[in-house]
């Protein structure tokens, strides 16, 4: 066990791999290594590139690693592609945008299908890039599917969030709007060789002016051609510019603790859940329905009762929840 | 546990642009459950190794159509060996004359199908073959 941690550490691709997949299908091995691999975490640029399918995500997180490389810092990717709802299936392609970084083996890739993760994609993520950042890549970087809530959670846990979109995404940008677009750190018009792009440009750039996150760091439109690599090096810049910012005056650490904050406050709440679907038992619930139904109380009361009951049960060691 | 599912590369390899069955193939495992990651055209066998294990994959399915069988696939199980990463199971698909597949069963190639093979022999033997 710690030898798959030692030789993750040392870099082997095989483990690597071998590992993320553990984390992937929630193998309960996962749970007995992830705290070997949390101490060695923790020093890499986390980054999050989202935006809707076909923005061209892939390919410029391809010219983006490139950048990395050149300047010596080694590279990390978790390609999250979509799973069929239908059959639990996925085609996950992101890899062919991404042919030229196999050839690098300062770069690992490793594509994920968005749904029928175990302990959550959120989750899943995380701790594949926690592997990464454990193999010593100096940069992760994350790919989300372009689609859902799950984009949201996932970019709720990294360092700078990139938002792609491209000039035909014009009523996207609307739907975007009171999602993911407030979590963007940059934002990049991509495709911006199509003619539509200049009405869209000004539309973001209205639309973000004077946007700064709740730190003060003000949100750059930045427009770009991934495929032929037009404006790559803006961008390149503006995530040094911003990684900059991010270590000054403690920005980074209260950023993580912001982030981890709000995840520990979710799992315990989900954790009090499922520890109350335990605990309430199925035999209380039905009698109180069937007193609702007869009329003898009303909803109120009965679930007043029950969760007295549930305070009552836990020894008088917790106090009951305010109604 | 929950469901494990199968995870399959699909690859291509050196000068064959020759793609079209490897889709089919692709989505066909896809539309069975399986994750499937394909990492399109003109690959070296280095990198579709490389890629296989970064991916963790159980299978990894190679698409020869040009003849070139005999140099790629003997490169592919070195690659492999090299990485300690020889139990993953390889399978082709594409033209590979009747003598040649027996040299490469030999070399350790689990299977290999043809023109006109039904997807859903692939399937099942897919499955089976990861139980």
């Amino acid at each position: 066990m710690s030898d798959l941690v030692a030789r993750v550490r040392s870099g082997e691709i095989r483990a690597a791999g071998r590992l993320i997949s553990l984390i992937d299908r929630g193998d309960p091995t996962a749970e007995i290594i992830l705290p070997l691999i949390y101490p060695h975490t923790g020093q890499a640029f986390r980054m999050g590139i989202t935006g809707p399918p076909g923005a061209g995500k892939s390919t410029l997180i391809c010219a983006l690693a490139r950048e990395y490389l050149e300047v010596g810092r080694t590279v990390g990717i978790v390609a999250v592609d979509i799973t069929s709802p239908f059959t639990g299936g996925a085609l996950l392609g992101d890899r062919i945008r991404m042919q030229d970084l196999t050839r690098d083996d300062r770069v690992f890739i490793r594509s994920i299908g968005n749904k029928g993760r175990p302990g959550g994609l959120s989750r899943s993520v995380q701790d594949s890039m926690r592997v990464l950042e454990a193999m010593g890549k100096d940069v992760v970087i994350v790919e989300t599917a372009g689609v859902g809530q799950t984009d949201v959670d996932v970019v709720d846990t990294v360092d700078v969030v990139v938002l792609v979109t491209v000039p035909e995404a014009g009523d996207e940008v609307q739907a975007l709007k009171a999602g993911i677009l407030e979590a963007a750190d940059i934002i990049v018009l991509n495709k911006v060789d199509r003619p539509e792009s200049d009405g869209l440009g000004s539309e973001l750039q209205e639309l973000v002016a004077g946007c700064t996150n709740e730190a003060g760091w003000e949100v750059p439109v930045i427009r770009t051609v991934a495929k032929t690599g037009k404006g790559v090096e803006e961008l390149f810049n503006s995530l040094d510019a911003f990684e900059n910012w991010l270590n000054e005056d403690d920005r980074l650490p209260a950023r993580r603790k912001l982030q981890v904050e709000k995840e520990l406050k979710k799992l315990v709440r989900q954790g009090m859940i499922d520890a109350l679907d335990h605990t309430l038992a199925k035999t209380d619930v039905q009698d109180s329905a069937n007193r609702v139904v007869a009329g003898e109380v009303d909803l109120y009361r009965a679930v007043n009762d029950l969760v007295k009951g549930l305070a009552v049960s836990r020894k008088g060691d917790a106090t009951p929840l305010p109604l | 546990l929950p469901e494990r599912k199968i995870r399959v590369m699909v690859a291509k390899v050196g000068l064959d642009g020759h793609d079209r069955g490897a889709k089919v193939v692709a989505r066909a495992l896809r539309d069975a459950g399986m994750e499937v990651i394909y990492t399109g055209l003109h690959q070296t066998a280095e990198e579709v190794v490389t890629a296989a294990i970064q991916e963790d994959v159980d299978v990894l399915g190679v698409s020869s159509l040009s003849g070139a069988h005999m140099t790629i696939f003997p490169k592919i199980f070195n690659k492999l060996r090299e990485h300690g990463a020889d139990d993953v199971l390889v399978v082709g698909g594409g033209i590979v004359p009747p003598d040649d597949r027996e040299a490469l069963r030999e070399l350790g190639m689990a299977e290999f199908w043809g023109p006109g093979t039904h997807t859903g022999d692939i399937i099942s033997f897919l499955q089976e073959a990861v139980e």
